[in-house]
């Protein structure tokens, strides 16, 4: 017998909460294509009026940077504080940035 | 029947449908064969309940004895429940259950279409405006299942085409007018059925052409409902329905 989760691979969404933000991931669900996919997102995570656009994508397609390889990926950004803007005087005439 | 005796009837007879399919998908909680499609179910519920309470309390105060959407909606005997035999229909298998919400969602998108627009009622204007959205969404969720069942394995195919043999005689009745129906007709509170049969043909073709599914000649349509002669299963549902009002009367939470 087919495996369940072979007929419904998992789906990664993402949901963009208003117009002029950038969708957000908000979980997974397991679907057997994209238009269910989508369905499902709908039902599962805007029930509360979370969003007004969906995005969904195959868990498999995403290719992800490898856990064990994080400190060579991101311990060497943590001695550079010069790359935070936190060296500038911000006139006050520039208000709120 | 008065004037306003029949426009009480009519929405009823709509607000009926809504409650009892809205019960039957309530039935589903906990059942469905995954989560997502849990929630769907529930969500569709939770749409024509909303529809049925919008209008159980227009249709109280129309009539104006007093009857509020909980009285209406709980403390009326089986026969003078006026939903069509197909909402009724047990849930069986999710064949059953995605066919019947498509053949009923194929009528109701285009009839609160019609009262949307042309209903002499304000305020039934505004709940059709609404209940269209979702009739549209409920539409599309199970025609994509249909499809997928129809047009998938050796059973699920087998399983659609014994609801399309199951079910397909009851919708029917969906375009037959009571006698209340046909004053709310000539009226002008409500649309002729009839006029919605074109818009549900197109519909249920499209999809049984892409489901590979073929609707069967039928001789006989099955009616009864709008009269409230029920199947016997209506019994069993109002039973669940209504524990909660008749053991405790006038419980609210």
């Amino acid at each position: 017998m087919t495996d369940k989760h072979e007929l419904t691979p998992l789906w990664e969404v993402f949901i963009r909460p208003r117009n002029g933000l950038h969708h957000r991931h908000v979980g997974s669900l397991h679907a057997a294509d994209s238009a269910l996919a989508l369905q499902s997102a709908r039902d599962v995570y805007t029930r509360r009026g979370e969003g007004n656009s969906i995005w969904v994508v195959r868990s498999a397609d995403i290719a992800a940077s490898d856990p064990s390889f994080a400190e060579p990926n991101f311990e060497p950004a943590d001695d550079k504080i010069y790359r935070h803007p936190t060296f500038y005087e911000i006139p006050d005439e520039v208000g709120h940035m | 029947m008065g004037a306003e005796d029949t426009a009480v009837r009519a929405i009823l007879e709509i607000a009926d449908d809504c409650l009892i399919l809205g019960h039957r998908l309530s039935e589903w909680c906990g059942h469905a064969p995954m989560l997502e499609e849990e929630l769907a179910l529930a969500n569709m519920g939770l749409d024509l309940l909303g529809e049925a309470r919008a209008l159980y309390a227009h249709a109280g105060e129309l009539e104006g004895k007093g009857r509020s959407e909980d009285d209406l909606a709980f403390l009326r005997r089986e026969r003078e429940y006026c939903n069509c035999l197909l909402v009724e229909r047990e849930n069986r298998d999710f064949a059953h259950t995605m066919l019947r919400q498509l053949y009923f969602a194929a009528f109701m998108q285009p009839l609160w279409q019609a009262i949307a627009t042309t209903s002499s009622d304000e305020t039934l204007r505004g709940i059709a405006a609404k209940a269209d959205k979702e009739m549209a969404y409920h539409l599309r969720h199970a025609g994509e299942w249909v499809i997928r069942m129809g047009d998938g394995t050796e059973e699920s195919a087998a399983r659609m085409a014994d609801a399309v043999t199951e079910l397909h005689r009851y919708t029917g009745e969906l375009f037959m007018a009571s006698p209340a129906r046909a004053a709310a007709v000539a009226s002008g509170l409500l649309p002729d059925p009839e006029t919605l049969r074109a818009a549900w043909d197109q519909t249920i073709a499209t999809v049984f052409r892409a489901a590979r599914l073929a609707a069967p000649e039928i001789r006989t349509w099955q009616k009864g409902g709008r009269d409230g002669i029920h199947g016997e299963d209506m019994g069993h549902l109002l039973a669940e329905l209504q524990f909660m009002q008749r053991a405790y009367p006038g419980q609210t939470w």
